[in-house]
């Protein structure tokens, strides 16, 4: 059971790469233990920037930080990066192609018993739609740290959502990664899955079991919603009767509008999606919230089973 | 008359042409806030074509980017493009030259347009510039209808918790907007106060489109040491223009060719 979580990846990462960086900026809105930031803000206080809880002021002045040569990463619970600071993020960092990672913390239902002030259901839809802005829901802490360490090397806006608590390890320390590029989980004939983030373990768990049962079911971790590897979607579609998508988001406007829109211009077949619902949601864990929308591994590989009938 | 003074009445002569011709921009705001522009482009900021892409040019954001089409008219006397390209295909189809500031145009920051904005992207900039040990500065104009917006009051409260002393705010006070009078739409008069409160330095300029007194404001701001200075910049909307002047038809209005005539010829008699 792996305990160390996204974030924790995310906040060594930069650590390392801080060493030799003094470009490399941190901003915070009173996240900085939230987003396991705090080893950075301790060893490199020069590096980080507090700005209180003010999603606002964060987001426009890590825009002006990057203007000036850093290379910002700017962290937030996701509920409010993608929708009190939404207008900056569009402005500041879409628009003026501004180099600032955005990282949305406790993303999709991590703060399940908060309630919906606390959810960020709609920040794949929110970030996808504006231009210039690339989304990214790695899946567990090998291809965060990768994808971490590739976004340090490029000067453009990305929106990268990470999970509050520990995700199964789907890789290892010397994981195969390319940026936007999806990784190939499973192949398989009968099905294809398309899961990002931290349903890639849930879906990995719901293809083995069916391959068990005799489904062959494919399964793809689409970490880069966008720009979408439609390549490797489009060569694994092609081979199967049917795509199951899975995310941790509303029903629209996530991996599942994004994906179904690219397999219905180039290769149609029948594509579920497999979200949380479109309204008041229960409260609970994030585990127990899964489980009661059908999105953890039992409820994904009956989904699946109901699809090819 | 000075030489900044005359620079800037030969600029609203421009902005004329350049709003007339288009049929579009916010001639108000322009002629209100021509002589602040005018005095940081030509007297006080370090900032030009030679220095563009120096890391240590001083910054510069308008935020109230409605009134780009006075700012065009700055960059382009300063030299970074053909003013006169400005002018005649200011907002026009295909046009660079489009209704708020965007970095296709030479001399522009970062792209904008929305209110509340530049205040945090200074905050940003100024934060940069005491990171890296650089003396540079970045200066802000804002509208004070735009202070209504939250945002500037998230970065005012930045501003002075990091003592930013390198950064300074102008607000543009023309005392209206585009709903009319700002006391009445939603007062601002004691921004000077809410500054002062949030631990800014203030100095109120008495007449803002009064090139000398704005100097002097500057020159007082850049010596403050451990907190940022804000002018409030008492001015009137439509300036140099008599049917324009303190009139709230003409934040975005279109001149007949009749006030057109009148405006040219208002500004070439200061100018004679």
């Amino acid at each position: 059971m792996n305990t160390i979580t996204n974030r924790q990846a995310i906040c060594d990462t930069l650590l390392a790469a801080a060493r030799t960086d003094r470009d490399i900026v941190v901003v915070c809105s009173d996240s900085r233990g939230s987003a396991s930031l705090s080893a950075f803000a301790d060893q490199f206080p020069e590096q980080f920037v507090e700005m209180g809880i003010a999603e606002q002021n964060l987001v426009t002045v890590s825009a002006g930080l990057a203007s000036c040569g850093k290379k910002v990463f700017a962290a937030s619970p996701a509920c409010f990066l993608s929708t009190r600071s939404y207008e900056q993020a569009k402005v500041d960092i879409a628009y003026s192609r501004t180099n600032v990672t955005l990282i949305g913390i406790s993303g999709g239902v991590s703060y399940g018993a908060l309630g919906m002030t606390h959810h960020s259901c709609q920040d794949i839809a929110a970030f996808a739609s504006l231009p210039d802005m690339r989304v990214y829901l790695p899946s567990d802490r090998f291809q965060t740290a990768c994808l971490i360490r590739e976004l340090l090397q490029d000067d453009l806006p990305a929106y990268v959502r990470v999970s509050r608590s520990a995700t199964e390890d789907v890789y290892g320390e010397n994981m195969s990664f390319a940026l936007n590029k999806a990784n190939v989980l499973m192949e398989g004939e009968d099905v294809l899955l398309v899961a990002c983030g931290e349903m890639v373990p849930e879906a990995l768990e719901a293809a083995k079991a069916l391959k068990e049962a005799g489904t062959r079911a494919g399964l793809l971790d689409m970490y880069c919603v966008k720009p979408l590897d439609t390549e490797t979607l489009l060569a694994a579609a092609g081979k199967v009767k049917a795509v199951v998508t899975v995310e941790e988001h509303s029903p629209y406007g996530g991996l599942g509008s994004i994906v179904a829109q690219a397999i219905a211009a180039e290769c149609p077949r029948k594509v579920v999606n497999l979200s949380l619902p479109d309204g008041h949601m229960i409260g609970g864990t994030n585990r127990e919230i899964f489980a009661h929308y059908g999105l953890d591994a039992k409820g994904i590989a009956a989904a699946v089973q109901g699809v090819l009938g | 008359m000075d030489e900044l003074t005359r620079k800037a009445y030969s600029l609203r002569r421009d902005v004329i042409e350049e709003v007339y011709l288009s049929k579009a921009g916010h001639v108000g705001g322009d002629l209100s806030v021509m002589d602040i522009l005018t005095v940081l482009y030509f007297q006080v900021m370090d900032v030009s074509p030679e220095n563009w892409t120096s890391p240590d040019r001083d910054r510069f954001f308008l935020s109230k980017g409605h009134c780009v089409d006075a700012l065009y008219m700055v960059l382009g006397e300063k030299g970074f493009f053909d003013k006169q390209e400005a002018i005649e295909t200011f907002s026009a189809f295909g046009s660079k030259f489009i209704g708020h500031p965007n970095t296709d145009v030479p001399g522009i920051e970062m792209n904008s347009g929305s209110l509340g904005h530049g205040l945090a992207l200074g905050v940003g900039c100024a934060l940069a510039a005491k990171m890296d040990k650089k003396d540079y500065r970045t200066y802000v104009v804002l509208g004070d209808g735009e202070m209504a917006e939250g945002s500037n009051y998230e970065a005012m409260m930045a501003a002075a918790h990091y003592k930013l002393d390198n950064l300074c705010a102008t607000v543009d006070l023309n005392r209206l907007q585009i709903s009319g009078p700002t006391r009445e739409v939603m007062c601002s008069d004691d921004l000077g106060e809410k500054f002062c409160s949030f631990g800014w330095h203030v100095i109120q300029v008495e007449d803002g489109n009064d090139c000398g007194q704005l100097a002097e404001a500057y020159a007082q701001a850049s010596q403050v040491k451990g907190r940022p200075s804000v002018v409030i910049a008492h001015t009137v909307k439509g300036k140099g223009v008599s049917f324009m002047e303190d009139n709230k038809g003409w934040h975005h209005g279109v001149m007949t060719p009749a006030q057109y005539e009148q405006a040219v010829k208002e500004l070439e008699e200061v100018l004679a």
